[in-house]
């Protein structure tokens, strides 16, 4: 497949690349400086003094860990929060905005981590939405419309101008969210997070339009926690950690070990500690499973897997190609087309979720505010949330109170989840990662066969994966079947026995977890190549 | 310091301070009517309080209203908005009205099924657009809307047909039988109201009964469940579906009953409406000033009917008995609002 | 033949003789629900922009000011509203809740206090005015016909040149652009420099203005004088009617047009025997219901619809 080796190729050349680049730096023109940034909310200082200096065409990387302040800085320069104290500068002249308004007029745009898109507008409506384009008293979407096409056709954008949002890839939406930003005559774009669901070609094509737009003469910061992408993309680095500044580096200048160790204050790891073990029987069997999405759309086209004890299956994928689905048809959360699934060889497929649950499977869900806990409730009250019915915890349909909290008080306990005395407390007012630790607390000591994982880490800080991760890797050694599905390749890399790669409702590849390399997944997951 | 008692003295805190506000902007008011707020808040006073006779009343008053009270911060619980608690309560009362003229039985037996009739037709009422919501997806809040005139005409035609119709000239339905009626001993109604009943008592019941369901039971769990977050209740294998249709009859069931208790207590027929008799709006009122607890919604379903007896005796002093309204409009007002000064109250604590 | 004419055109009449308060407070609610903010509260400011109209008409023997100040009054329990839902982040369900108790309380009160009855005086030289009074003088069948359609109040006229407007601001301005889009993202409109707050404090308030219109029609058209059974549910039917029209002008209207034909069905079919006035009246509501369910379905609810829009700073 020749095919296939050119994209291959494409993307190791990548690399060399970047090291011939050469990109039109004008280190004597500073489009924005940041001096002393100070941001509290509260007592809680979210920055503490931090600097920032970007010049003109320059892709400046600001790297730190989940609640490292960087979303906070990035909204203090974009007008969204006022800081408590210190200066910005715009081309060299001090502003204090007022709201993004003002940061709007002096040229900063901002593209946001989840995206800022009106559904069942259209994507010429988003764009001019705020600056539009008036005749009289009327809009005049027809000029609209032309603007919108020029400029994408300008940077190489592709968009459809009269598509709805709700019906545009994700891909398409973030073109639209600069494009939008773009038309307000932004020359400096802060990117929060712009890969986070992208594949890794997409990443490619950001990053490529990302060179477009810099040599143009725009300048971008872009917000991450991706090492890979800021060596392949930027040209100076500033590192945040606990909202302090730490440093700005030049990103040629260091390593990918280098940035990580700025940023947690310590060296880590990547690779998760793992035995090799033989796994067991299948304990999870999904054959030929086909069904719908939320739209109707057919989504899963006859996906075959199986998990087997004592090992993790990864499935690798990019969000939208049906993993959401299997997941909620597996655990009863919706009704597949046709197929089988099996668990320990007993029929679960279209089963309610209450019946998979009793046969054998729980899970950690996706979005754990949403899916996972009842934020309103105890975290006692969370303990139970699957087995409240069980003789232990209710007698005659009456809770047993002491039972449930001296369960959650346990379990608050051994698995360290904080503060100490948060059994009676409402599990909304714990931290991210705590709450995912009441989950995962609940879910391993549901004792299933199968656990299922869907982006078990998603919005944690190093810390709080390293935890997760070694609870899933703990399971499987004890000879449960691991079924982890995440959007993070590394994860997947890191922790799987076997890796499942996803593309278009089937499995279009499976290999060993030790022999993975990311090309090659990257490739499978963008729908390169297919083998059984 | 234990913090839950604390939470809740500082809502039951700004209730009284809410009350007090209505009451405040009630006397601003009447002020700039012309009215004496003083003499009118006496007026209103003495017509609550100075005769057992008067708060007799008013209890008989509060009764009806405590249950559709709990009926509505019943469904607020389990995430629904019952806004139908109106049609639910007209049906009830139509199904005890019926049973009431209808069935010949002793009393034991009668009243119960007086009851139990009114508690399905509410339940009945509550189920039909919970299925609707569950089946099609229908605007619960429509659909309830729409339920509620139904069942407003559905007892105006009732009322009006021969077999049901009083045997007088009166626009009404027969009288139920008397074995039908939940009165106080001929006695006791001498010494308080003519209409004072057993309601209260059944009313009582019902505070405790649905008390422990929300807070003691697994179904009182599943319910809340869903009704904060029917997502992860969902995930957990909970079954919302069956959760909001559970939810909606009995809610269905109280306001239902408080038709029947309205009935049998003191109104002894259904008279023909001419408007929407509120029930079920001064049943979320209730629910609201209650503070959606069962507890609370005894005391302001109480208070609600003492206000609304209370405001009868106006007329006598050419005062006008609306004032009543502007005050619990005023109440419900700053009870939505309250979270502004629990937040400046907290802010005056931390410093 | 002749009397099914005239049956239509009493039929059509009636429709437009109901409908106006309806589609009124309709389009209010449409402004309030698509900007985000669930607006319970449509039939206390009916209830007020009734008495107001009445009671301004009558005082000052001005018709059309008597309709403004209907506006107004129903304006000022909006912005009260707004204030509680927007600014204070009430819960928007029992702010309206609260408006629905203290509008019709104020405007009972303000009955009492001004003319010493529930009622206001009835309307003579000021109510709202009949178009084409003179045009069709009835003489035959078609001519009476005409006359029964034609001949009716201005609101009738009005409210179909309301919607137009209503329509053309909601997908041809900017204003209606922000409106809905804050409806659907507020955050996102923040970032977009939209001012979520002050839209939505004009959502609301244009709602109570409007609201107050649509009491008005009442007091001031189809009846001549304010009472305390003028607005009896038109608010809720009005909201219903939105959910109904899937929050847009057009298809409130529609909605609208519905309840206002079968209410006119009852007055046209109340006279014979036949059938029970009681089952006639119940007519529009089983409709609804038969229809929601056959017909329309889920409704898509702003995605931003009663929730408060917490601003961090």
């Amino acid at each position: 497949m020749p095919e296939n080796r050119d994209v291959a190729c494409l993307l190791q050349n990548k690399e060399e690349e970047d090291l011939a680049k050469v990109r039109s730096v004008d280190l004597n023109t500073k489009v924005i400086e940041m001096k002393g940034i100070v941001k509290k909310f509260g007592d809680f200082v979210a920055n503490d003094h931090i600097n920032l200096t970007v010049h003109k065409g320059e892709i400046h990387a600001i790297l730190g860990e989940n609640g490292a302040g960087k979303s906070t800085l990035m909204n203090v320069l974009y007008g969204l929060y006022r800081p408590t104290s210190g200066e910005i500068y715009v081309d060299g002249v001090k502003q204090e905005f007022d709201g993004p308004g003002g940061a709007i007029k002096s040229g900063i745009g901002m593209v946001h981590q989840h995206f800022m898109l009106i559904q069942p507008f259209t994507v010429t409506e988003n764009i001019v939405l705020g600056m539009e384009t008036m005749k009289g008293i009327t809009l005049d979407m027809a000029k609209a419309r032309e603007e919108v096409v020029k400029l994408s056709e300008r940077y190489g954008m592709a968009v459809d101008p009269d598509a709805r949002i709700e019906e545009i890839s994700v891909g398409m939406q973030q073109r639209v969210e600069i494009l939008k930003v773009l038309y307000r005559g932004a020359q400096t774009l802060i990117l929060d997070e712009p890969t986070a669901s992208l594949t890794p070609q997409e990443i490619q094509e950001l990053i490529g339009i990302m060179e477009n737009l810099t040599a143009d003469g725009k300048s971008i910061i872009l917000i991450t926690h991706k090492l890979k992408e800021i060596k392949a993309s930027a040209d100076y680095c500033t590192i945040i950690r606990l909202g302090k500044y730490i440093d700005t580096v030049k990103v040629e200048d260091v390593t990918e070990q280098d940035l990580a160790s700025m940023m947690v204050g310590r060296n880590v790891t990547f690779k998760v500690e793992k035995e090799a073990q033989e796994p067991g029987e299948v304990v999870l069997e999904v054959r030929d499973l086909r069904g719908y999405d939320y739209r109707k759309v057919e989504i899963l086209k006859g996906l075959n897997l199986k998990v087997r004890r004592g090992e993790i299956l990864g499935i690798a994928g990019i969000d939208g190609n049906g993993q959401t689905e299997l997941v909620e048809i597996i655990t009863g959360l919706r009704k597949a087309e046709s197929g089988s699934v099996t668990v320990n060889g007993e029929n679960i497929f279209n089963a309610r979720p209450r019946t998979v649950f009793d046969k054998g499977v729980s899970s950690i869900p996706a979005d754990r505010q949403k899916h996972g806990l009842v934020l309103e409730f105890s975290v006692a009250d969370n303990m139970v949330l699957q087995n409240y019915k069980k003789p232990e915890y209710q007698k005659h349909g009456f809770l047993k109170r002491n039972a449930i909290q001296e369960y959650a008080r346990e379990a608050v306990k051994k698995y360290d989840i904080r503060p100490a005395d948060s059994a009676l407390k409402p599990a909304g007012t714990l931290s991210g990662g705590n709450q995912q630790k009441v989950i995962i607390a609940r879910e391993v000591n549901n004792d299933k066969d199968l656990l299922i994982a869907v982006n078990p880490t998603r919005g944690l800080d190093v810390g709080a994966i390293e935890y997760v991760h070694r609870y899933i890797v703990e399971q499987r050694n004890k000879g449960k079947a691991i079924l982890l599905v995440s959007f993070e390749l590394d994860e997947i890399m890191s922790l799987s026995d076997r890796i499942d790669v996803i593309y278009d409702g089937h499995i279009v590849g499976s290999v060993a977890g030790k022999d993975a390399d990311e090309n090659t997944l990257g490739l499978m997951m963008a729908g390169g190549t297919h083998h059984e | 310091m234990n913090k839950k008692i604390n939470i809740l003295q500082s809502r039951a805190f700004l209730t009284l301070v809410s009350i007090v506000v209505g009451f405040l902007v009630g006397a601003v008011f009447l002020g700039i009517m012309g009215y004496d707020p003083i003499l009118v808040y006496t007026t209103l006073l003495k017509g609550i309080f100075s005769r057992p006779r008067f708060l007799a009343y008013s209890v008989v008053y509060a009764t009806p209203l405590i249950f559709v009270g709990l009926s509505v911060a019943f469904s607020f619980r389990t995430g629904v908005f019952n806004i139908g608690a109106e049609g639910q309560f007209v049906v009830g009362g139509i199904a005890a009205c019926i049973v009431g003229i209808f069935v010949d039985a002793p009393a034991i037996i009668h009243v119960p099924l007086c009851f139990l009739a009114a508690a399905a037709a509410g339940a009945l009422w509550g189920v039909i657009v919970a299925f609707m919501k569950v089946k099609w997806g229908i605007n619960e809040v429509l659909s309830m809307i729409m339920f509620n005139w139904i069942a407003f005409y559905l007892s105006n035609y009732l009322v009006d047909i021969p077999a049901i119709h009083s045997d007088g000239t009166a626009e009404a339905s027969k009288n139920v039988a008397a074995s039908a009626r939940i009165l106080l001993p001929e006695g006791m109604r001498q010494i308080l109201a003519p209409t004072s009943n057993y309601g209260i008592l059944i009313a009582i019941v019902f505070v405790v009964l649905v008390y422990l369901v929300i807070e003691k039971t697994t179904l009182g769990y599943e319910l809340k469940a869903v009704g904060f977050n029917k997502n992860a209740a969902e995930y957990a294998g909970i079954s919302v579906n069956k959760a909001v249709m559970t939810a909606m009859a009995i809610s269905g069931c109280l306001g239902g009953m408080g038709g029947a208790v309205h009935l049998l207590g003191m109104g002894e027929r259904i008279s023909l409406f001419s408007a929407q008799e509120g029930f079920g709006f001064e049943g979320i009122s209730v629910a609201l000033i209650g503070a959606s607890n069962p507890i609370g919604v005894f005391f302001s379903g109480l208070f609600y009917g003492a206000l609304k007896y209370g405001g009868g005796k106006l007329n006598l002093i050419n005062a006008p008995s609306e004032i009543v309204k502007v005050i619990t409009g005023t109440i419900v007002f700053f009870i939505a609002i309250s979270h502004v000064f629990k937040i400046t109250r907290r802010k005056k604590e931390g410093k | 033949m002749d009397s099914i004419i005239n049956s239509l055109g009493t039929l059509i009449y009636a429709t437009l003789i109901y409908t106006p308060p309806l589609l009124f407070a309709a389009m209010g609610s449409c402004f309030s629900e698509n900007s985000g903010v669930v607006n319970i509260g449509i039939e206390g400011m009916m209830t007020i922009g009734a008495f107001a109209g009445a009671a301004v008409a009558y005082i000052s023997g001005n018709a059309w000011l008597g309709f403004l100040c209907a506006g107004l009054a129903g304006a000022l329990f909006g912005l009260l509203h707004a204030v509680a839902t927007v600014s204070l982040n009430a819960d928007q369900t029992i702010a309206g809740t609260a408006i629905n108790f203290l509008a019709p309380g104020v405007a009972f009160l303000m009955a009492q206090a001004l003319f010493n009855s529930s009622d206001t005086p009835a309307l003579i030289g000021s109510k709202l005015p009949m178009l084409f009074n003179n045009v069709f003088d009835g003489s035959t069948v078609w001519s009476r016909f005409f006359k029964n359609v034609f001949n009716t109040y201005v609101t009738s006229y009005l409210m179909f040149v309301l919607v137009i407007v209503v329509w053309f601001v909601f997908y041809k301005t900017r204003f209606g652009l922000r409106l809905r889009a804050v409806g659907e993202h507020p955050r996102a409109c923040d970032t977009l420099g939209i001012h979520v707050q002050k839209m939505r404090y004009m959502a609301v308030i244009i709602s109570g203005f409007l609201s107050g219109l649509g009491g008005a029609c009442v007091t001031m058209a189809t009846m001549n004088q304010f009472r305390p059974v003028s607005i009896v549910g038109q608010g809720f039917i009005a909201i219903a009617a939105v959910i109904f029209g899937k929050f847009r002008p057009q298809g409130a209207m529609v909605a609208c047009l519905l309840f206002g034909f079968c209410t006119g069905l009852k007055v046209v079919l109340g006279s014979n025997n036949f059938i029970s006035a009681q089952i006639i009246s119940m007519v529009p509501y089983a409709v609804t219901v038969v229809v929601l369910i056959l017909f329309v379905g889920k409704s898509r609810v702003p995605a931003a619809n009663g929730k408060p829009y917490v601003k961090s700073r």
